[in-house]
């Protein structure tokens, strides 16, 4: 059963990966990256990551693919849809390359599989291990001080004066 | 355990070998009872809402078609399913046709998490408020892809209005949830409901408020109804839409409003929980107050302009917002569970002297905002 879903929405991915890259309309083109985002979400779904599944959709569809409309949408002549650009050929040699290594690599590791069954309240283990006792609570804060940076460094640079 | 889950191993052990069809009827079965509910409800919704905003603006509203103008709605939708699909030559074909799907289903798919009764849930997650979250911020998607496949100005006002208003609103959203989630001390929708032996709404009445007023942002609803301002950019993002995609929209725009009056009922009202009636009784009058008090801001409030919309936002409801998780944060950690009606008091102290603070701060004489 879960086969076969992951199946479908690996093929649903691939497919929708590419239409990403290869579409002219590059509406279209976000568009096929919310349909990416949220088979991605479908694929955590089955590895029973719920909150992964939710949070990908709403940091990715929710969030990061609007940023891409709004910027896809304040862009002048972007009607005339994606010029075709020189370097297609170069392009394909080193996707092609880099896929190839990534397939390679993801075959040749001897990945580690637990035999747990999964937990079922994620949240409770998720939360423990990022604001925990020995978990990660440095990074996590450190990170928030980082985007309030970055957030700070883009509203210095757009700002008029 | 669900009543879809027991359902689904009651068909397991009479239908041995046949595990796939165990799985699939029970889904089919609460999905069809589930587009039953919000169908019946859509059309009641429409109903009391035109009835009532018939009182308000001291009229009466549609009433000739059957007893009180039940029917109306009916014939409303007939009259709008026949008529002729008009897609615009230039626009994007393909994306015209998809948009309403894309605003229709994640409607139709918070409606999984809703709880109409203590096991009569489609799906209990234990991630259930962040899922209702995520899935409302696709219907953004689909609001964008109509703007842009109407090939129409103002369509494309529209959707970038829907931007700035929903990316505003949802942060003010998501922190008053967060203060939901700190006192019932779980994300699933289920036990939310089972920890509100006082109804949420008397002790955090600020984060009430927030939520409300975001949630009416989120709905495109008066007085945040900027991206269908009728009189400045005709209709918005559904300017170009006819027909069976125009229906499509209106059912969504109301399933939303009956989608988030269920979640207030069930995340500050107390959910199905109440004496004497069953309890999807119970959840459907409290989502009908709500809708109701949702119809009363619309008869009643003028709508804003996009800079006191973001100025209010920002300014007022943000800021209110983090006091009031901070303050909810210190309560749940401090004060013993026995005290529940001192933190309610404090909190509504706390909320009224917020609420007079900040309306000081705008002072909306004179058609500027000053803060």
């Amino acid at each position: 059963m879960f086969d076969i879903i992951f199946w479908v929405l690996a093929a649903v991915a691939v497919g929708a990966a590419l239409a990403v890259v290869l579409l002219r309309d590059i509406f279209r083109a976000a568009l096929s990256l919310v349909l990416l985002f949220l088979t991605v979400a479908g694929i955590y779904v089955t590895l029973y990551a719920d909150f992964l599944a939710v949070v990908q959709v709403l940091i990715y569809v929710g969030a990061i693919s609007i940023l891409i409309i709004v910027a896809i949408m304040l862009t002048r002549e972007v009607w005339h849809g994606n010029p075709p650009g020189r370097l297609r050929i170069p392009a394909l040699i080193v996707c092609l390359l880099l896929a190839v290594t990534l397939i390679f690599t993801v075959m040749s590791t001897q990945w580690l599989v637990s035999g747990e069954s999964p937990k079922t309240p994620t949240t409770m283990a998720i939360g423990e291990g990022l604001f925990g006792r020995g978990g990660f609570l440095l990074p996590v804060e450190i990170t928030a001080v980082l985007l309030l940076a970055a957030v700070l460094g883009a509203i210095v640079l757009i700002r008029e004066k | 355990m669900t009543l879809l889950e027991q359902f689904r191993l009651w068909l397991a052990t009479i239908l041995p070998g046949w595990e796939w069809l165990a799985y699939v009827v029970p889904a089919i079965v609460g999905i069809v009872v589930i587009l039953g509910f919000v169908l019946t409800m859509v059309i009641v919704f429409i109903w009391y809402e035109r009835r009532l905003l018939g009182r308000f603006q001291i009229r009466l509203g549609p009433n000739r078609l059957g007893p009180e103008g039940v029917f109306q709605p009916i014939a409303t939708a007939v009259k709008i399913l026949l008529k002729e699909d008009v897609v615009p030559e230039k626009g994007d074909k393909v994306l015209h046709w998809l948009a309403p799907v894309i605003v229709f289903v994640p409607v139709l798919m918070i409606f999984a998490v809703v709880p109409f009764g203590e096991r009569a849930i489609l799906a209990d997650l234990n991630v259930g408020i962040v899922y209702v979250v995520a899935i409302s911020s696709i219907s953004v998607v689909g609001i964008y892809a109509a703007g842009w496949a109407s090939n129409n100005k103002y369509a494309l006002i529209s959707a970038l209005r829907t931007v700035a208003q929903m990316v505003s609103y949802e942060l003010p959203l998501i922190l008053a949830i967060v203060g939901v989630v700190l006192m019932a001390g779980s994300l699933s929708m289920t036990q939310i409901v089972a920890s509100q032996d006082i109804p949420f709404f008397i002790l955090q009445p600020l984060g009430f408020v927030i939520f409300f007023l975001g949630t009416l942002a989120e709905l495109n609803r008066c007085p945040f109804d900027l991206l269908e301002a009728d009189s400045e950019i005709v209709a918005g993002y559904h300017i170009e839409y006819s027909g069976m995609k125009f229906a499509m929209f209106y059912l969504g725009e109301y399933g939303h409003a009956l989608a988030y009056s269920c979640i207030i009922a069930t995340l500050f009202l107390g959910g199905w929980q109440g004496p004497l009636l069953p309890p999807i009784m119970w959840l459907v009058i409290k989502a009908l107050v709500v809708f109701s008090t949702i119809v009363w801001i619309r008869g009643t409030l003028p709508r804003l302009r996009v800079d006191q919309l973001m100025a209010f936002a920002w300014k007022g409801l943000l800021p209110m917002a983090i006091i009031n998780l901070f303050m909810i944060a210190a309560e749940v950690l401090w004060l013993p569970e026995t005290m529940l009606w001192i933190m309610g008091a404090v909190n509504l102290i706390l909320a009224a002297g917020l609420i007079l603070m900040w309306s000081k701060l705008f002072t909306l004489g004179g058609g500027r905002v000053e803060v």
